[in-house]
C-alpha cells in the first residue's frame, strides 16, 4: 500500500518533517513492514507560463517546431530561475493557443530520471526552458502534447510555481499489508496503525460525508450458491447522481495522491471512484446508469453466460462466479471488474454508485480463475468493513457533485445482509499465559479499545466485539496478538524453556554426518545440486533399486521455471556430472565432488489423488495414511564424481588419473563410515562403462544387499557432456547402506602373540575375480590367517596365456602361543588346496 | 744393580702420548675403529708396557701398576671421548644430507571440504541438540495437506497463492515441492507425544527465478516447541541463546508484529549481527510466533491444554551475512572453489 504523506495527514496528525523514511519506520513498529517511497522527482524552477505568441518552422526532417515566446513571470519582474519574464522556447507540440497557460521548466529544473533541463540551441533557436507533457512530469501517460492548464480547470498567475499547483512536492511512503490486515489497504487504516504506532491523534475519514439513506430502486440479491456456506454478497449500496459532466478534469491535488498511490488518472468519475476506494478502503464502481436495463440483481452466473469486462475481454463465466446483472444480463464480474456495456464514458450523465460487500472466498475465486487480480478483488480477498460501504457511496457522491457537478439523488438502494459482530471471552489472563507479560486490565482494555474493539471487563475476563473492519479477529489468540502488538513486542521478556532430555542425533543423521566428514576426509568436495533433470537424463544412468527395463518413473512438475528441468531426480549423478563439467569448464580439470541428498522413486505413476481433509481437526488414522500413502518414496542417496588427475604431477611424485578406483574406494569410505563392510564384484549397468564398474553389495544374516555401484562412466556419456573419457563414478543408497551397517560392532581380541607373514603366488585363469579368490584363501587358511592382501596381478612373461599370477600377503596370529612358520604353512597349503579346488589355482613356481 | 724402574714415568707418558695422537689422528668412525689395536690394542705401546708389568720386582710393582692403570684409564676415556665426537658429527652429516625444501612437500592425498549450507544447518541442529532438542526430518515432495491444510493455509487463504509453490503433475495429485519445512513440524506434532522440542532443517522449494538474493531451490531451519505453559517470553529466550551461539555473546534480537497463518501472534525477528562487515548491525532473519490453535488442532493437540512457538529462517540467507556470501550463484553453482573455502568448518 502506498500512502501519500499529505493524504495520510489528513486523518493523523504528522510532525512537519514527515518524511517517507520516518513514517515507515512508525508503521513497522505495529507490523507494516516498509517497501520503499515514491516521489514525483521534479525539481527546481517549474513555473507557469502563457503563450505570447508563435512562428511556426517547418524543418528538413519533415516536423514543424513552433519557436514560442512565453510569459515565465509577471511583466517586468525576474523569473524564478533569475531570469528575463519572456522567454523563447523551441517546443515540437502544436496542440496549444496563443494565451494557453502551461508549464515551463525554466533552466536549472529537473524532471523524472534525472533529466536536466538548460538554455540550449537547437533548430537555429536558443530553447530557453521547456513547456512540460503530463507524462514528462510524471503526473501521467499524456504525450499528446504540452499540459495546458486551462484544461485541468486551472487559471493560475503567471509565474507562479507549478510544482505547488499540480502538487508533485507530495511523496509517499509504501508499506507491505499482511494478508490479515485488509483494512491497512486504505489510508484510513493506516492512519488509525499509525496512530497505534505514536499515539497520535487519528481522525476517521469516514466522517467526511454523511450518508443518506437511499432505496426505491429494485435490486435482487439471490441467496443461492453459497460457497462454503458464505454468502455471496451482504451488503449492496447504490446511490444516483444525476446530471454530471463527465468531462471535467480531475484536479491536480487527487492526480497527484493518485499518481503516488501508484493508480493512473483515467477520468474525473473513475478517479473519483479510486480515490474513495484508496481513502476507505471500499471498492466502488460507477455504472452509467442510462445503459442499465430495468432492476439489478447479485446472483451466481448462469451456465454458459458471458460477460464482456472492462478491458474488452470476453470472459465465458463460471457458475460460481459472483455476477452483477439487469435485465440484459450480466454487467458485472462482482468485486473483480466491471462490465463493459454500463460502462462510464465522457457523455454520461447519471451515475449509479455501487458501494458493496461481497464474500472474500467468491472473490478470490473469481479473480484467480479469470487471471484478473485488481485493486477492487485484493480489498475483498481480504475482507472489507462493511459497514463503510454507505459512508464511501456518500463520499464519492461528495465528490461528484463538487467536481461533476452532479446532482445527489435519494434513489438507490441499501440491502444489507451482515451477522452482527461475533463477541469474543477473553480470558483475563490469557494474554500473559501466551505472551509473558503481565499485563493489566486497563492496559488490555486500552489496547483492545485503541484498535476499535469494544469491551467489557467482567468477573474473570474480557467481552470483546471486534470493529466491523477487523473480520480478522475471531478468536481469543487474535486479540492476543493485538494487545502484544499495541502494548509493545519489546515489553516481552526472555526465558529459556526446559525441553525433556532429548536422544540427540538419530543414527541415519549420525551415519550421514559422518559419512560427508568421511569422504571430506578423503579428498572429495561436498556440493549441492537443485533436483530438477529432464527427460533424457532420467535414462542416463542405471539406479539402485530401479528397474534397468525402462524409463525410472518420476515425479514431473506441473509449472517447472523456466529454462529448468522438470523432473525430480531419480539419480544424483546427472546434476554431478553436470557440475563436474561446469566446474572443467572453469578450468577446475582435477576433481573428486560428491553429493548427499533425496532421489524421488514413486512406486507407480504419480496420478489423481483423493480430496483433501478440511477443518482443523485432526484425520482419522486411516486418512493420514492415505495421505501419506501419496507421497513419493524419497530415500538418501550419496553420489560421486572424479575428473582428472588423482595427485598432480609434484616434486618426487607423478601424477595419477584418477578412475574407477577413485570411485571404489569413496563408497568403501562410506561404508567405513557408517561401519559397513562394503564388498564388490563386476557389473555392466546401464550408462557405466562395461568393463570397469562394480556393483556394491553389503552381506548381511538375511543375504547380500546390494547398495549401489561404483566405476567409471561410460566413455561416450562422458564425451558427451564435455567431459574427459574417463570419469570415475559412484552413487549408492545412503539410508539402505545405513540400515544394514551393524547395530552394534562386536569387538574381538587383540592378542599380542607374534605373527607369522607368508607370500602367496596362485597362478588361475585370468577371469577369476581377484575378491572371490582372495575370499577362498580367507576361508581355506582357517582362523590362524589374521589379513590377506592382494599384493600383485601379474600376467605376461612366464604365464601362459589366459592366466595370471595373484600375489597375496598372509599374516598369520595365534591367539594363544607363538606360532610357527611351520603351522603358518600348514595353514598356507589348505587355503592352496581349497583354491585349488574352486578354481583350479595352482601355486606359482 | 740400579734402584730405578725399568717402566720410567717418561715411558709411560710417551706411550699415552702416542695412542692419543693416533686418536686425534682418527677423520671418522672407521679410522677410529681401525687404529684401535694401535691405540689400546695388542699393537700399543700401553699394552706393551702393561705386559711388562708381571716381571717387574716386587718393589717396583706398585708404582709401575699404578701409571700404567692411570694411562690407559686415561687413554679409554680418550678413545671414547673421540668416538662420541665423531658419532655425532657423522650423524650431523647425514641429517645435513637428508635436507629436503619442506615447503615443496609433495601431498600424499587429497583434500576435500563440506558444503557450507551442510555444515550450517549442522552447526544449527547441534545447537538444539544441546538444547534437548531433537532434529526432525521430512519428505520434499510432499502432499498439500501437510505444506498448508494443516498449518491453517486452507485452500482460499490469501497466503496461499502467496508461496508461489511448485505443483507436481497432476495438480489434482495434490502433491507439491515443499513451499517451507513447516510440515516437517506437522509430521512431528502428529507422530510425537508432547512435549515437543524439534528442529527442522531442509531443502525448501519457491518459484523464484535464480538471481543474486534468490533461489528456487533453498533451505530453511524450522524450530517448534509445544508443552504446558510456553509463552512469547520462551520463544524469545530460545531465539536470543540461538543468537548467541551463532553470532557470538553481543548477539541480541528483536520481534517486529507481522502474520503467518500457522502462527498468532505472529512477529518477524532481527538479529543484532555484532560481527557483521562494515559494522554491527540489524539484520532481517525470520519469522516466529506463538503456534495457531487451529494448527494445534489438526494435529490433535488440546490448544486449551497446551501452547507453543515456533520460529524459521533461511539457511542460504543466514550463510549470507554470516559469512559474508555475496551472491546466491555461489552457493547454487556447485563450483567447488566455493566449498573449498570453509573445509570442515564454517
Amino acid at each position: 500500500m502506498r500512502v501519500p504523506l499529505s493524504w495520510l495527514a489528513e486523518y493523523v496528525d504528522l510532525p512537519g518533517d514527515a518524511t517517507p523514511d520516518s513514517v515507515m519506520a512508525e508503521l513497522v513498529k505495529v507490523g507494516l513492514e516498509e517497501e520503499g517511497s515514491h516521489k514525483f522527482e521534479v525539481t527546481g524552477p517549474v513555473v507557469v507560463g502563457k503563450v505570447l505568441e508563435f512562428v511556426e518552422e517547418p524543418q528538413a526532417n519533415g516536423k514543424t517546431i513552433r519557436w514560442t515566446q512565453v510569459q515565465v513571470a509577471p511583466v517586468g519582474q525576474v523569473a524564478a530561475d533569475g531570469g528575463a519574464d519572456i522567454r523563447g522556447i523551441v517546443c515540437g507540440a502544436s496542440n496549444f493557443e496563443v494565451d494557453d497557460k502551461v508549464v515551463v521548466c525554466l533552466p536549472g529544473s529537473t524532471l523524472p530520471g534525472d533529466f536536466q533541463i538548460a538554455a540550449r540551441k537547437t533548430y537555429g533557436h536558443v530553447s530557453d526552458g521547456m513547456m512540460a507533457s503530463g507524462r514528462e512530469l510524471g503526473l501521467n501517460d499524456d504525450h499528446g502534447g504540452i499540459l495546458r492548464l486551462q484544461q485541468l480547470g486551472l487559471d493560475p498567475k503567471v509565474g507562479s510555481d507549478a510544482i505547488e499547483l499540480l502538487v508533485l512536492d507530495d511523496q509517499a511512503a509504501e508499506v507491505n499489508v499482511t494478508p490479515d490486515r485488509g483494512y491497512c489497504l486504505s489510508i484510513r487504516g493506516i492512519a488509525r496503525e499509525y496512530s497505534h504506532a505514536t499515539g497520535a491523534q487519528f481522525r476517521d475519514p469516514v466522517g467526511n460525508a454523511e450518508p443518506q439513506s437511499t432505496s426505491g430502486y429494485e435490486v435482487q440479491i439471490d441467496p443461492t450458491g453459497d460457497i462454503r456456506d458464505r454468502k455471496g454478497c451482504i451488503r449492496f449500496v447504490l446511490r444516483e447522481v444525476t446530471g454530471v459532466d463527465a468531462t471535467r478534469p480531475t484536479p491536480p491535488w487527487m492526480v497527484s495522491r493518485l499518481k503516488l498511490a501508484g493508480m493512473r488518472s483515467i477520468s474525473l468519475i473513475v478517479d473519483i471512484t479510486n480515490y474513495v476506494m484508496l481513502e476507505l478502503g471500499q471498492p466502488i464502481h460507477a455504472y452509467d446508469f442510462d445503459k442499465i436495463q430495468g432492476g439489478m440483481q447479485v446472483r451466481r452466473a448462469k451456465k454458459g453466460e458471458v460477460l464482456v469486462t472492462l478491458d474488452g475481454q470476453t470472459r465465458k463465466l463460471d457458475p460460481e462466479d459472483l455476477v452483477i446483472a439487469d435485465d440484459s444480463g450480466a454487467i458485472g464480474l462482482a468485486g473483480v471488474m466491471g462490465g463493459l456495456s454500463t460502462e462510464v464514458s465522457d457523455t454520461t450523465k447519471n451515475v449509479m454508485i455501487e458501494a458493496a460487500n461481497f464474500d472474500p472466498i467468491s472473490i478470490a475465486r473469481s479473480a484467480r480463475r479469470h487471471k484478473l487480480p485488481s485493486e477492487a478483488s485484493k480489498r475483498f480477498e481480504r475482507g472489507v468493513d462493511h459497514s463503510v460501504a454507505k459512508f464511501a457511496a456518500a463520499r464519492v457522491v461528495q465528490l461528484l457533485e463538487v467536481h461533476a457537478r452532479g446532482e445527489a439523488q435519494w434513489f438507490g438502494a441499501d440491502f444489507r445482509a451482515y451477522e452482527p459482530q461475533p463477541q469474543i471471552w477473553l480470558p483475563q489472563t490469557f494474554a500473559q499465559d501466551h505472551v509473558g507479560v503481565e499485563y493489566t486490565i486497563d492496559e488490555i482494555g486500552a489496547a483492545l479499545r485503541a484498535i476499535g474493539c469494544l469491551v467489557a471487563h467482567v468477573d474473570g475476563g474480557f467481552e470483546v466485539v471486534p470493529p466491523t473492519w477487523r473480520p480478522d479477529l475471531t478468536h481469543k489468540t487474535d486479540l492476543v496478538e493485538e494487545i502484544a502488538r499495541i502494548s509493545g513486542y519489546e515489553r516481552i521478556p526472555a526465558r529459556l524453556p526446559v525441553a525433556p532430555p532429548g536422544r540427540g542425533l538419530t543414527r541415519a543423521q549420525v551415519q550421514r554426518r559422518k559419512v560427508a566428514n568421511a569422504l571430506a576426509a578423503a579428498g572429495l568436495v561436498e556440493v549441492l545440486n537443485y533436483p530438477f533433470v529432464t527427460n533424457e537424463q532420467l535414462d542416463w544412468v542405471a539406479v539402485t533399486g530401479l528397474s534397468a527395463a525402462a524409463t525410472p518413473l518420476a515425479v514431473k512438475l506441473a509449472n517447472p521455471l523456466q529454462g529448468q528441468a522438470s523432473n525430480m531426480r531419480v539419480s544424483l549423478l546427472p546434476a554431478l556430472i553436470e557440475a563436474a563439467a561446469r566446474n572443467n569448464s572453469r578450468g577446475l580439470t582435477n576433481l573428486a565432488i560428491y553429493e548427499i541428498g533425496s532421489v524421488f522413486h514413486p512406486a507407480k505413476p504419480v496420478g489423481k489423488n483423493g480430496k483433501l481433509p478440511v477443518g482443523n481437526e485432526r484425520p482419522e488414522l486411516k486418512v493420514l495414511d492415505s495421505l501419506n500413502a501419496t507421497v513419493p518414496a524419497q530415500p538418501k542417496f550419496l553420489a560421486g564424481v572424479f575428473i582428472g588427475d588423482r595427485l598432480s604431477d609434484q616434486v618426487g611424485t607423478k601424477s595419477a588419473q584418477a578412475n574407477y578406483a577413485d570411485a571404489i574406494q569413496a563408497a568403501k569410505v562410506a561404508a567405513f563410515a557408517v561401519g559397513a563392510n562394503l564388498e564388490v564384484r563386476q557389473a555392466s549397468p546401464k550408462g557405466f562403462h562395461p568393463g570397469r564398474t562394480a556393483e556394491l553389495f553389503v552381506t548381511t544374516a538375511e543375504g547380500q544387499q546390494v547398495v549401489g555401484f561404483a566405476g567409471e562412466l561410460d566413455p561416450a556419456l562422458a564425451v558427451e557432456n564435455h567431459l574427459p573419457r574417463k570419469v570415475g563414478v559412484f552413487e549408492l543408497n545412503l539410508d539402505l547402506l545405513g540400515s544394514v551397517a551393524p547395530q552394534v560392532v562386536q569387538a574381538g581380541e587383540v592378542n599380542t602373540y607374534p605373527a607369522a607373514t607368508q607370500d602367496l603366488s596362485l597362478l588361475v585363469q585370468s577371469d577369476v575375480p581377484a575378491a572371490e579368490l582372495l575370499s577362498v584363501i580367507r576361508q581355506g587358511a582357517g582362523t590362524l590367517l589374521e589379513l590377506v592382501t592382494l599384493s600383485d596381478d601379474y600376467r605376461g612373461q612366464g604365464i601362459a596365456e589366459g592366466f595370471k599370477s595373484l600375489t597375496f600377503a598372509l599374516r598369520f596370529r595365534a591367539n594363544d602361543r607363538t606360532l610357527t612358520q611351520a603351522e603358518a604353512t600348514v595353514a598356507r597349503d589348505a587355503a592352496v588346496a581349497l583354491a585349488n579346488q574352486r578354481f583350479g589355482a595352482t601355486l606359482r613356481a | 744393580m740400579s734402584n730405578q724402574n725399568p717402566i720410567s714415568a717418561e715411558a709411560v707418558q710417551q706411550a699415552v702420548d702416542q695412542a692419543i695422537a693416533a686418536v686425534e689422528a682418527a677423520v671418522d668412525l672407521a679410522a677410529l675403529k681401525a687404529a684401535r689395536g694401535s691405540i689400546m690394542g695388542e699393537q700399543s705401546q700401553i699394552v706393551a708396557l702393561n705386559s711388562q708389568l708381571g716381571k717387574l720386582a716386587q718393589e717396583f710393582k706398585a708404582e709401575a701398576g699404578k701409571l700404567v692403570g692411570q694411562a690407559r684409564g686415561a687413554i679409554t676415556q680418550a678413545y671414547a671421548a673421540k668416538e662420541a665426537q665423531l658419532a655425532v658429527l657423522e650423524e650431523r652429516a647425514k641429517l645435513a644430507a637428508e635436507f629436503v625444501d619442506v615447503t615443496a612437500a609433495p601431498a600424499t592425498a587429497r583434500i576435500g571440504a563440506r558444503h557450507p549450507l551442510a555444515l550450517l544447518q549442522e552447526t544449527i541442529s547441534d545447537v538444539f541438540v544441546g538444547m534437548g532438542w531433537e532434529i526432525a526430518e521430512g519428505p520434499e515432495v510432499e502432499n498439500e495437506w501437510f505444506n498448508f491444510d494443516a498449518l491453517n493455509f486452507d485452500e482460499d487463504h490469501p497466503a496461499r497463492a502467496m508461496q508461489d509453490t511448485f505443483f507436481v503433475e497432476p495438480v489434482e495429485s495434490h502433491l507439491v515441492l515443499r513451499t517451507h519445512t513447516s510440515p516437517v513440524q506437522v509430521r512431528s506434532m502428529l507422530d510425537r507425544e508432547v512435549p515437543i522440542f524439534v528442529l527442522c532443517p531442509g531443502r525448501v522449494f519457491r518459484t523464484d527465478e535464480l538471481d543474486a538474493t534468490h533461489t528456487p531451490v533453498f533451505h530453511q531451519v524450522e524450530g517448534l516447541a509445544i508443552d504446558k505453559g510456553l509463552t512469547m517470553a520462551d520463544l524469545r529466550g530460545t531465539l536470543e541463546h540461538f543468537a548467541r551461539s551463532m553470532f557470538g555473546p553481543e548477539a541480541k534480537i528483536r520481534l517486529r508484529p507481522s502474520f503467518f497463518p500457522f502462527t498468532e501472534p505472529s512477529a518477524e525477528l532481527d538479529v543484532w549481527h555484532p560481527g557483521a562487515k562494515g559494522g554491527a548491525r540489524w539484520v532481517e532473519w525470520g519469522g516466529c510466533g506463538m503456534v495457531n490453535p487451529n494448527v494445534l488442532k489438526a494435529a490433535g493437540i488440546d490448544p486449551e491444554e497446551y501452547s507453543g512457538f515456533a520460529f524459521g529462517m533461511g539457511i542460504e540467507r543466514t550463510l549470507m551475512f554470516r559469512n559474508d556470501v555475496k551472491d546466491m550463484h555461489d552457493m547454487v553453482e556447485a563450483d567447488v572453489r566455493f566449498s573449498e573455502q570453509f573445509g570442515l568448518v564454517l
